[in-house]
């Protein structure tokens, strides 16, 4: 930009000092943010380098730091293949435990959801609203209110340690019939209409036109709950005692308190990786959904 | 306050880099808005109208070149220190606070000697209310307000600072039609009333010719025309204005010139001293045909429109540029609607002739 | 038509039975259950029915020490990662080059198994026989005295179960605030600019008045997830938490139901319903100041 060459030269150096000034605190304030930015990121970061380093220390090296070691240019990837052959620890079991537990969980409350958001949405019955407003108001139970009695109840039909008294009371999600629900009211009626028209079924315009119309939500649902599954404790330590349905959670407590978790820290750290790098990969293909899903209504546990 | 933009300039980087590392929005602009006008700057969506109340805004800087206010060169001046005052196309009325909240804002961010008392901005608050005729409204919140309530407020709190330019950014495309000619009476007479030099961007040349003493037509970031409306519409320097100005919209047809005389088709329509024999662009404003039994242009008569004040003859011929040929008669004449054809004297002051290649306007007298 | 009709409650039937089943019933039963005094698994039966089970948990050690520590971690981490989380969204919104690279960053702890990295801060602060720990080299460094965070004082406890509770939330906090910052429209801005508004004074009069709904939004939510603290305490001191003076009240209901020699439904139900009965309270007080500052 051209200095206006009219002003005394007085005048002008001051201008300049005066937007370099202001330059200056832009580049400060600017430097100041990112700074704090990238201290937060490696808070954030720090805990999963430290699980990776240290499960790739061997035992012994890791037992002898006196000091801990930052970095290792020899990484050994024994402990990844002691965690899956220890005989006290069934890290396959768990995991294959979580898969079908998630998978289950997450298609039972699909069939469950989809049908019910369909009617709230689209079909008119008497005591629709009323019933609407009913469940709404669950959403505020927590649940731990609930546990209590789902425990006796899953006791008393002797499905303890099973996978069906771990996934049944998984199932039932009020908040997500509600999102359902709100994406499928938001689609024409008048589709549903020329399909009425048409003779088309109400199944197979559920099928054939709202469910590919809702996917992106239908997808967000998904996930969230696969994630909610993956990592879910509180109801698997209840209802479990027998390892051989220990869901991964619950695994890596046992793996703490049992022997491998006293002696060999790396071993239990190559568990932890394995347990969470699933979740991880996931996160990062679907990103945007995830967070999406996330901020239109999701909140930890 | 006059201001004149010195060879002003605003690229942005192009986000396709395939069509060239820059779009030029605003393009060696270099004219005056004289003190105590109001300006309308009138084209098309994307013409560069909004870029440069930004840059005379000072919320955009320019690529090159300078904006003067009265003798003092602002373009380095932050948009505070320049003593403009702006309405936003949607007023940007701060939700949470209440009308008079809203036109105090600005006067509680003044400093130092500038600084006023609690009573003081109430009272110039209030004087920027009843200019434009909220003061009744006051504690209201925005949300409670009409679309032309609101905009009202949003020049109230652009005036609370008594700036010596103020900018409105398409103050009427967020109105319905009703509220929009009562509103542009209105921005008409505050201005009058403050005298404050001011320049409205608009893309309805309605809007424009009615309450400006100046237009400056733009396209594509350039210039095409600077004047008073109806210089502006009487004289167009180029077939773009011509076309754009006025409804309903200039007939246009290829012609030719031919011994200073006007050819459309085979019909000598009009004589055209001073003009050199070549092929041009005719344009005959809708108002600039005279029903004529004897008249020398012929064209094919497609249906009459009656609309009240007047009645709209529309027709057809080879030669046309336009999809519809309209010609605007009084109501009393009479068109005998089951002959096929239709025939005209032409106005002379109303047409206009324009080079082909260059679309520039080709002046002749009579 | 009456087809129809059928119909239609055959679509919600599923869900119904769920809901029936284990959200309905339980409700109903929970209260029951905790004015059932004496029930316990293995008795099955109940000696009378009254408030005597509420009175044994108020006074149960156990319970208060969770009360205490839950109200403790409550009142540090809702108010701490409510602010980080606005300056950290505040930063973020101001950055153009690596936004992304750093909002996925931030997000990792909440797509992460709250138990496994639980493990990994337990391993970062603990002090055993043959190492200080990472944290506590720091410390040392800065010429502290190692302390051991896990099976140490109880201050260093708490601060721990804070740092990670933190740790733990805030991603979604930022995700909220990020994108209520991303949606207040920027002429806003611009105008505020024309006037000269300062830095500050954006800030405090545009920009927290526009996002204050859903900083209260983060409150709430804070407050009753905070309050339902428990996975996390586990993570760090292991599932014995009463030995280890760290329990949560969630914590102190499962402890109930299911201890060693047989646990007590009516305890657990009566505790449950007290953490209920906190959390609605303090979310209604929420929701009274929200209704007064909020200003939409």
């Amino acid at each position: 930009m051209q200095k206006n060459s009219s002003l005394p030269s007085g005048v002008k150096t001051d201008y300049d000092r005066i937007l370099r000034n202001a330059a200056l605190r832009r580049r400060a304030a600017k430097a100041g943010v990112y700074t704090m930015l990238v201290i937060w990121g490696l808070i954030v970061l720090f805990p999963f380098y430290w699980m990776v380093l240290s499960s790739l220390k061997t035992q012994a090296a890791y037992d002898n730091e006196q000091t801990p070691v930052f970095f290792i240019t020899n990484p050994a990837f024994e402990n990844y293949v002691k965690v899956f052959s220890s005989s006290d620890i069934h890290l396959g079991r768990y995991i294959l435990n979580t898969l079908i537990f998630t998978l289950g969980t997450t298609a039972l409350m699909m069939a469950v959801i989809i049908p019910a958001a369909f009617a709230f949405a689209r079909l008119e019955f008497k005591g629709k609203n009323l019933v609407f407003g009913l469940l709404l108001s669950l959403m505020m139970i927590p649940t731990e209110l609930v546990v209590i009695t789902n425990f006796q109840t899953i006791t008393a039909w002797n499905m303890r340690d099973s996978f069906p008294g771990l996934i049944l009371p998984s199932v039932t999600s009020v908040f997500y019939i509600y999102l359902l629900k709100e994406n499928f009211a938001q689609i024409p009626d008048e589709l549903y209409k020329a399909a009425r028209v048409d003779g088309t079924s109400d199944f197979k315009y559920l099928m054939t036109v709202m469910i590919p119309i809702s996917r992106p939500t239908i997808v967000t649902i998904t996930i969230l709950k696969v994630i909610e599954c993956w990592n879910s404790f509180v109801w698997p330590r209840l209802i479990t005692k027998e390892p051989d349905y220990f869901l991964i959670s619950q695994g890596i407590q046992q793996i703490r308190e049992s022997g491998l978790g006293r002696e060999n820290i790396p071993g239990m750290m190559a568990a932890v990786v394995i347990v969470s790098l699933p979740l991880i990969v996931l996160f990062l293909i679907f990103r945007n959904q995830v967070m999406e899903g996330v901020s239109r209504g999701g909140t930890k546990g | 306050m006059k201001i004149r933009l010195e060879n002003l300039t605003k690229k942005f980087p192009n986000r396709d880099k395939k069509q060239g590392d820059f779009v030029i929005a605003v393009n060696n602009f270099d004219f005056e808005i004289p003190d105590g006008k109001l300006v309308g700057l009138l084209g098309p969506s994307g013409c560069g109208k909004s870029t440069t109340l930004n840059l005379i805004s000072g919320l955009e800087e320019p690529t090159e070149g300078k904006i003067f206010f009265g003798e003092d060169d602002v373009t380095q001046i932050p948009p505070e220190s320049r003593g403009v005052g702006l309405v936003f196309q949607n007023y940007a009325l701060y939700p949470h606070l209440t009308v008079q909240q809203n036109i105090m804002f600005p006067l509680q961010n003044l400093r130092g000697a500038e600084k006023l008392s609690k009573d003081e901005m109430k009272r110039r608050a209030l004087e920027a209310a009843k200019l434009v005729q909220i003061d009744t409204l006051m504690e209201r919140k925005p949300a409670e307000l009409s679309g032309g309530q609101q905009q009202r407020v949003a020049i109230a709190r652009a005036l609370v600072k008594m700036p010596k330019v103020l900018l409105l950014d398409e103050p009427l495309s967020n109105l319905d039609a009703r509220l929009r000619l009562q509103t542009r009476e209105e921005i008409r007479r505050i201005q009058k009333a403050t005298k404050i030099t001011t320049i409205f961007v608009t893309h309805d040349q309605d809007e424009a010719m009615s309450i400006s003493d100046l237009i400056v037509v733009m396209k594509d970031g350039v210039v095409h025309q600077i004047g008073k409306p109806q210089e502006v519409y009487d004289h167009p320097t180029n077939l773009f204005v011509a076309t754009f100005l006025g409804t309903p919209s200039i007939n246009v047809f290829n012609a030719r010139v031919q011994e200073e005389q006007l050819y459309i088709g085979k019909e000598a329509v009009l004589k055209t001293p001073g003009i050199a024999d070549s092929n041009v662009i005719a344009a005959i404003r809708p108002e600039g045909f005279l029903l004529d039994r004897e008249g020398p242009f012929t064209l094919q008569l497609d249906r009459v429109e009656v609309m009240g004040r007047d009645t709209s003859v529309v027709c057809g011929h080879e030669a046309s540029m336009s999809d519809v040929i309209r010609a605007i008669v009084r109501t009393d004449s009479v068109v005998d609607e089951d002959k096929d054809t239709v025939r005209f004297t032409l106005i002379p002051s109303k047409v206009h002739l324009f080079d082909p290649a260059t679309e520039e306007d080709l002046p002749f007298t009579l | 038509m009456q087809k129809r009709k059928l119909k239609a409650w055959l679509y919600l039937l599923p869900a119904l039975l769920f809901l029936g089943v284990f959200l309905v019933y339980p409700l109903i039963d929970v209260v029951v259950y905790s004015v059932e005094e004496g029930f316990t698994s293995v008795s099955q039966t109940y000696d009378g029915v009254g408030l005597g089970n509420y009175n044994t948990v108020l006074r149960d050690p156990d319970f208060l020490q969770a009360l205490k520590n839950t109200v403790l971690l409550v009142a540090i981490t809702v108010p701490l990662s409510t602010l980080l989380a606005l300056f950290i969204s505040l930063g973020l919104s101001s950055i153009k080059k690596l936004r992304n690279l750093f909002q996925t960053v931030y997000f990792l702890p909440y797509v992460t198994n709250t138990l496994a990295v639980g493990l990994v801060f337990m391993l970062l602060f603990d002090k055993t026989e043959t190492t200080d720990g990472l944290i506590n080299l720091f410390i040392r460094i800065f010429g502290g005295g190692a302390v051991d965070f896990i099976d140490g004082p109880y201050w260093a406890k708490m601060f721990v179960m804070c740092f990670y509770t933190v740790w733990v939330v805030l991603p979604f906090k930022v995700l909220i605030l990020t994108s209520a910052l991303a949606s207040v429209d920027e002429t806003y801005y611009k105008a505020a600019r024309m006037d000269g508004t300062r830095k500050g004074r954006i800030f405090l009069r545009i920009t927290l008045p526009m996002i204050s709904p859903m900083i209260f939004y983060l409150v709430i939510t804070g407050f009753i997830g905070a309050f339902k603290a428990y996975s996390d305490a586990v993570a760090l001191f292991g599932t014995n938490l009463n030995a280890a003076g760290m329990n949560t009240l969630v914590g102190y209901v499962y402890d109930k139901l299911y201890s060693e020699g047989g646990g007590s439904p009516a305890l657990a139900s009566a505790a449950a319903l007290i953490l209920f009965a906190i959390v609605l309270t303090i979310t209604c007080i929420n929701l009274m100041i929200s209704k007064k500052k909020v200003h939409y």
